[in-house]
């Protein structure tokens, strides 16, 4: 299970890679092991400024389906243009190739909320 | 939970586990797309042991077959498996399974893993009733025998290096008792619930070990892999056959759920719910199910509704998966008359969309 050290993380399993007030925005290697094949993400908030903790999009499996949830308020302001015709990159390269969105951070102090690698690593034991 | 005789096997090759049926069954292995397209393109092998089997013998033996499944077990030879289902005596389907047939007083049936129990006392007073004694003349062997399912267009191929019984020119749904891979009495069958061909064996728990390393030596040159239960039922669907539970059930009858042809009204075939079911053939019955393919992105599920376009409820989705495939969304869902001709357009609400999909015609992966 990877988990990268220069990341943060939530709880609901999303990485955050905030570089100034621009961010970007995935789910863990540990998730998308959970939802198995994924087959189709669906992301139609561009442009949105959506709340922590909010809905921004669902991803859904073979088997499943599943909502992606904000790490910290801000604007979507561009979507993966990949995922549409390659959704399995994010099983694949989910810290990479497989990023979901990029966002505007809002409030930048909600950033303290968000888990260490280390502190990620122990909520999926 | 219960094991299977290959309960160690599946969590030694890591699989996903999940409890099935009170079984600890696997969920899926390489993923359920490669185990998808493993068994349409080459071969796989599926742990169905937690299935039910029930042997019926004796001269009364025919007559309760006959009259508790719906299929005219009198076209069945010996050495021959039929589809079939019990009908519940109110319309609808206590459970789908097949019917083998040894000679005229032998008969095995095999049930869904999650209807034994119901199964078995559905049957079980009706066998008494008839004359059968419970024990002898009806009997349930589902926890001493275990099943491997080794299905794909390579299955039988490979199948064939175990046993020195012909195999490979065997029919579709007939079975023999042969020798297979040492294990005497082991009962061979070209049945399976994929839509790719292939085979299923029955043998004693205890020669379970010894079933499955050598299926999976034979096949190793062919490209051989484990499936799990997801991969299983994302096939099954892609077939268009119904699952318990999901596409048929207690309130559903086999004339709705397209079953007709597994009901045989014919003189001599005096099955429970005969008269129901007759009727609904001869005069029709709404709703229907269909199967459909999503020309919008997206993935239909159980109880996600069916609208038309003026966005009036007209029918259920009762299962839908992404076929591997296709790579588009497919399903199966009750509709009302109206929508029942192939092509006809038809809307899924997947949240707060809907979306355009068409009633096709199973196999699904079989269009293009």
């Amino acid at each position: 299970m990877s988990v990268p050290a220069n990341l943060m993380y939530t709880e609901d399993h999303e990485w955050i890679k905030i570089d100034g007030d621009i961010a970007t925005v995935g789910i863990t290697d540990y998730a998308q092991q959970q939802l198995g094949d994924i087959v189709f993400v669906e992301i139609e908030t561009e442009g949105e400024t959506i709340e922590k903790g909010e809905t921004f999009g669902t991803i859904e499996a073979v088997k499943t389906v599943s909502d992606l949830f904000m790490p910290i308020t801000g604007e979507i302001i561009e979507v993966n243009p990949k995922l549409e015709e390659a959704p399995e990159t994010v099983n694949s390269d989910p810290y990479n190739v497989g990023w979901m969105v990029k966002i505007k951070i809002t409030d930048a102090s909600q950033a303290d909320d968000l888990l260490s690698a280390d502190a990620y690593n122990e909520t999926i034991g | 939970m219960k094991e299977t005789a290959f309960t160690k096997y599946h969590i030694n090759l890591g699989a996903k586990m999940a409890e099935f049926a009170g079984y600890h069954m696997p969920i899926e292995y390489s993923g359920i797309r490669d185990e998808h397209i493993t068994v349409r393109e080459k071969l796989g092998v599926f742990d169905v042991s937690h299935m039910g089997e029930f042997w019926v013998k004796g001269p009364k033996a025919f007559n309760f077959v006959q009259t508790l499944t719906s299929n005219n077990v009198a076209d069945l030879l010996p050495g021959k498996v039929q589809y079939s289902c019990f009908p519940n005596g109110k319309g609808g389907i206590v459970d789908d399974l097949l019917v083998y047939k040894v000679d005229d007083e032998t008969y095995l049936l095999v049930v869904n893993a999650a209807n034994i129990a119901k199964d078995w006392n559905w049957c079980e007073s009706h066998a008494t009733e008839m004359g059968l004694e419970i024990g002898k003349d009806f009997y349930n062997a589902s926890a001493e025998i275990c099943q491997l399912a080794i299905q794909g267009p390579l299955a039988l191929k490979a199948m064939q290096k175990l046993t020195s019984a012909s195999i490979e020119k065997m029919e579709y749904y007939s079975f023999k008792k042969c020798d297979f891979a040492g294990i005497k009495d082991a009962i061979f069958s070209t049945t399976g619930y994929t839509g790719s061909g292939g085979c299923e064996i029955y043998v004693a728990n205890e020669d379970g070990s010894k079933l499955w390393d050598a299926v999976f030596k034979a096949g190793e040159e062919f490209g051989i892999k484990p499936i799990g239960l997801g991969a299983r039922d994302t096939l099954r669907l892609e077939s268009g056959f119904c699952l318990y539970g999901n596409d048929i059930n207690d309130e559903t009858s086999a004339i709705q759920a397209g079953l007709g042809w597994i009901t045989k009204f014919v003189d001599g075939n005096d099955f429970i719910d005969r008269d129901v079911w007759q009727k609904q053939k001869e005069e029709g019955v709404s709703p229907r199910l269909k199967g459909f393919i999503l020309e919008d992105r997206g993935i239909p599920r159980q109880h996600y509704k069916v609208v038309n376009a003026e966005g009036e409820e007209i029918g259920e989705v009762t299962s839908g998966t992404m076929s591997p495939v296709i790579n588009k969304g497919i399903g199966m869902a009750y509709l009302n008359e109206g929508y029942w001709k192939v092509g006809a357009e038809i809307f899924i609400q997947v949240r707060n969309k809907n979306l355009k999909a068409f009633v096709a015609k199973p196999p699904f992966h079989k269009r293009e």
